[in-house]
């Protein structure tokens, strides 16, 4: 364990609710549909948070609780049947629906595992339906796809056969480079979970070996090692050092030799080190701030400082799972400070004391920080874009180096009239 | 229990949210999960907004949900006030703290601050966005003029002319968030003080505590946005006797009719009445014979309450277009509207469902859409060329440059904005034209946005025009001689030829149509 400076802070928070994940989760998976049973307060959270990317017909939607829905808990669950028949009828192509819980529906606790597990006997052989909570009271952020991913495990089928299981979703384009490396280095039967069709559930048993490829997902790898699948523990795969421990920790628990992994690996990480080098120019030396939100925070610090050269101001994330953080935690440099949850003024308090050269923050806070003079780099945009892997260093890189580089560009002489 | 996939407006605290960060020196305390601090971002991107919304969220979990949130929610007001030293604090819930009852405002005001609070109720489960605004705009006038109003005699809104100074107004409702208030406060003040009329104080807008405690020194009130100021209007009239201007000063006409209104309530003679209609290009231009083509263009309107009638009155008096549909999603201005659509003869669509805005709007077959950005996007996939006139806001609706929608400005504005998605009038002959040239078939449509590209709207497109070409194929056949000459009509108003064809056809019980029932039917219809 390296000598990292933990931290705890309480307060108000500046960060997204587990219902957000629906974003990215709905594209991965586009036969599933995905219903909140929340307020109006979580389908403009969705809208919003989506709305600055996309705006087409959704895969999401919201089944409203009204004041009627809260006098009793009877007609709420009768109410949802309603809602739910209405969207089946509407929507045939729907094969998974996740019922959503969130922080009323939490509250006033409606059951919405009784609520599925009725509705999946009614449904049988046409649309299958799984519950989880999104609920800000519960999740932050991409908490919510770890809770979408547990409430899958139950579906998955067993087999005995040995495979590599990626658990987490990647752009399709990434997961097909690392299938094909994988390929490469000799682990042949590689699957995906979430799959790209939600129809599609990977079969798990005791000869499955697990590995992560997003750093969110504790209670997903608590019930697959219920159901016998082996944990591979490994740094996660940001940046050419994070993917290529990622590849070679998978060998090991694949017994493959080491040199096999860095004869594959070698040309695609030297390309990956030329490509980032022209980053590295912008970012070596510069002090970053991270503040907590996609919980991706500590992989992309050790990318930024171990690749990229920047100083480490502060790490904020929102929790600490230290089990999976570990391998991660050693690459950090030591005295690190890592800080777990946030009070968000005192946070932004110490951001200003630091005049740090870039901020890694949320949307609500990127442009306020950009007016007091700081640069920032929003986070969201971290979960909405192809970065794993040794191929997208540099694309990763380039994320953090833009906003410097735009800096020197509209400082110079384009912008100031004298 | 309601499906929503998209909603027009957010909850009844994100119009707290609005008023609150319109104004200064004022901050809010909202008892909220952690998620719900997703609307400081509708300020800061879609707005792009250089400070944060002046908002504590509490932040509670649910762990603390057994304990003792009470304390939580004092926590945070203590801290609040420490850090920002609000003159006026607002203190609320957003809807899961509405459901534990901690009842915030009652407990900040057992705090002993001598900072005056306003204590926000607004039930999370049945209002939305605009009504909270409305309701929070209402109660921070009432915290802060409740004493003075009691003090002070009925404001008599010709007292200015014994004061011995020029006139005054106060102009009331702009938000943040708001449909293009930025530039109408500008172009407002810009038209009062024209006409020797001061501006006393512009809320929320900009303003502060301070403001809204001298409100009062203002003669009358102006109500930009019936959504947002009418019940505090309706309020500083009851209680200070303080009159206000109910028309909506977009367009031409109103714009008149506003400075009209002024005028007579003030009692301040007009002196300018022949100068006024030449003050905006709109009359000229819609005069000038390139707008010829304009005439009876077939218009669907849908938005919030001030912004639908507003567009539907130019549409039909100072463009010549033809309004085929008229709608809200505002339901506090539902009867406004109904009656607006029955001055022109329609039915007025009331909905929150965006995909029963696009059924209506596919069935009106329009030749331009005036609606939101969700308007935008159904008017796209139907290949109808749209211009957006109201809220839910985008960054698109926030422009760099100075672009109001109300007073002359505005007029001019409007004219720009809702013609240049159509053709040009030479250019719609030439294209008549050549129609059959391989540039203007289908899929070359000239200037118009092309149809959606990405995947799933195509396939979604695609699965509902098959449905409908099956349920057509079933009440009557078209024959090849039909087909052909359908293909000749222009594809905007291909939809509505087929189907009052198909209405003629099957009211006088022909078995097929061919070429020549679709002149029938033409001439039976004009």
């Amino acid at each position: 364990m390296s000598k990292v400076e933990l931290n705890k802070e309480t307060g108000p928070r500046e960060v997204f609710c587990g219902l957000t994940s629906i974003v990215w989760l709905h594209r991965r998976m586009p036969d599933a549909f995905f219903l909140v049973v929340g307020s109006r307060t979580c389908a403009h959270l969705i809208q919003s948070a989506a709305g600055v990317m996309i705006f087409a017909e959704p895969r999401f939607g919201t089944a409203i609780l009204e004041e009627k829905d809260l006098a009793g808990l009877a007609d709420a669950h009768e109410e949802l049947d309603r809602v739910v028949n209405d969207l089946i009828s509407r929507r045939p192509e729907i094969k998974t629906l996740f019922l959503v819980g969130s922080c009323p529906s939490e509250v006033i606790k409606l059951d919405l595992a009784t609520v599925a597990e009725k509705l999946n006997k009614r449904f049988l052989g046409q649309v299958r339906f799984v519950n989880y909570s999104g609920s800000g009271i519960e999740t932050t952020f991409t908490q919510g796809e770890d809770g979408a991913l547990k409430a899958l495990v139950p579906l998955m089928e067993s087999t005995d056969d040995e495979k590599l299981l990626l658990v987490g979703t990647l752009a399709n384009n990434v997961e097909d480079r690392f299938k094909k490396i994988f390929n490469q280095i000799g682990i042949t039967n590689v699957e995906s979970f979430p799959p790209r069709q939600s129809t599609e559930l990977p079969k798990i048993g005791k000869n499955t070996k697990v590995l992560l490829t997003q750093p969110y997902l504790s209670d997903t790898v608590r019930d697959l090692k219920h159901r016998g699948c082996e944990i591979i523990y490994a740094p996660f795969p940001l940046g050419v050092e994070g993917s290529t421990k990622w590849f070679l920790s998978a060998a090991e628990a694949f017994k493959i030799n080491e040199l096999k992994v860095h004869e594959v690996i070698a040309p695609l990480a030297n390309r990956a080190r030329q490509a980032l080098e022209k980053h590295t120019e912008i970012l070596r030396g510069k002090k970053l701030f991270l503040l907590p939100e996609s919980q991706l925070e500590i992989s992309l610090a050790r990318f930024l400082h171990n690749e990229c050269g920047m100083e480490l101001i502060e790490v904020g994330t929102p929790y600490l799972n230290k089990d999976l953080m570990d391998e991660e935690l050693n690459l950090l440099p030591d005295d690190t400070k890592i800080v777990e949850g946030q009070h968000v003024e005192k946070q932004l308090d110490r951001v200003r004391a630091s005049s740090p050269d870039l901020v890694v923050c949320g949307m609500g806070l990127a442009n306020p920080l950009e007016a007091e003079g700081i640069s920032t780099k929003w986070s969201i945009e971290m979960v909405f874009s192809p970065i794993h892997g040794i191929d997208q260093a540099a694309d990763l890189a380039g994320l953090f180096s833009r906003p410097l580089k735009r800096n020197q560009i509209l400082t110079s002489k384009t912008l100031a009239t004298h | 229990m309601e499906l929503t996939l998209w909603t027009y407006e957010g909850p009844p605290h994100v119009g707290a949210m609005r008023v609150a960060s319109s104004m200064k020196d004022i901050h809010y305390v909202l008892h909220a999960p952690q998620g719900d601090t997703y609307a400081d971002l509708l300020f800061t991107m879609i707005e792009r907004r250089g400070q944060r919304p002046p908002v504590t969220y509490t932040t509670f979990q649910a762990r603390d949900l057994g304990g003792d949130t009470a304390e939580l929610v004092k926590r945070n007001i203590t801290e609040a006030v420490e850090r920002f030293k609000p003159k006026t604090l607002l203190v609320g819930e957003s809807c899961t703290a509405e459901l534990i009852q901690d009842q915030p405002g009652a407990l900040a005001k057992g705090m002993g601050f001598d900072i005056p609070i306003v204590n926000l109720e607004l039930p999370a489960y049945s209002k939305k966005e605009n009504w909270g605004a409305s309701e929070t705009f209402y109660q921070i006038i009432r915290t802060l003029l409740k004493d003075k109003v009691n003090e002070i005699d009925k404001i008599n809104p010709q007292r200015w002319k014994s004061l011995g100074r020029r006139p005054k107004v106060n102009i009331l409702g702009p938000t943040l968030l708001g449909f293009r208030c930025r530039d109408d406060v500008i172009e407002i003040q810009r038209i009062l003080s024209e006409q020797g009329i001061d501006t006393n104080v512009v809320a929320p807008i900009g303003s502060s505590p301070e403001d809204i405690e001298r409100l009062t020194d203002a003669d009358i009130n102006v109500c930009l946005y019936h959504e947002i100021a009418e019940i505090s209007c309706e309020w500083l009239k009851r209680n200070c006797g303080m009159e206000y201007t109910t028309t909506i000063p977009i367009g031409i006409k109103n714009t008149i009719n506003f400075i009209h209104e002024v005028h007579e309530k003030l009692d301040l003679p007009l002196t300018n009445k022949g100068e006024l209609e030449h003050k905006s290009k709109l009359p000229w231009y819609s005069k000038s014979v390139d707008s010829n083509y304009l005439t009876g263009k077939r218009v669907f309107i849908f938005g919030d309450g001030t912004h639908a009638i507003a567009a539907a009155k130019i549409a039909k008096d100072e463009l010549g277009f033809e309004v085929v549909g008229l709608g809200t999603y505002s339901r506090e201005m539902a009867r406004q509207v109904r009656a607006a659509a029955k001055d022109l003869n329609i039915e007025a669509l009331i909905t929150n469902s965006y995909l029963e805005v696009e059924d209506a709007m596919k069935k009106a077959s329009p030749e331009l859409v005036l609606g939101t950005q969700m308007e935008r996007h159904s008017a796209k996939r139907l290949g109808i060329p749209c211009a957006v006139i109201s809220t839910p806001m985008h960054v698109q609706d926030v422009p760099a440059r100075y672009s109001p929608q109300m007073g002359w400005e505005g007029a001019n504005v409007i004219f720009d904005d809702w013609v240049h998605p159509l053709m040009m009038g030479l250019e719609e002959h030439l294209i008549d034209m050549f129609k059959h040239d391989f540039e203007f078939v289908d899929g070359h449509q000239s200037h118009l946005g092309h149809t959606a590209t990405n995947a799933p709207d195509n396939k979604e497109t695609k699965h509902e025009q098959s449905n409908i070409s099956i349920k057509e194929e079933k009440t009557i056949l078209w024959t090849e001689s039909g087909k052909a000459e359908l293909t000749k009509v222009p594809f905007f108003v291909r939809g509505k030829v087929k189907s009052n064809t198909e209405k003629y056809a099957l009211s006088k019980g022909l078995p097929e149509i061919n070429d020549e029932t679709l002149y029938d039917a033409k001439a039976f219809f004009s």
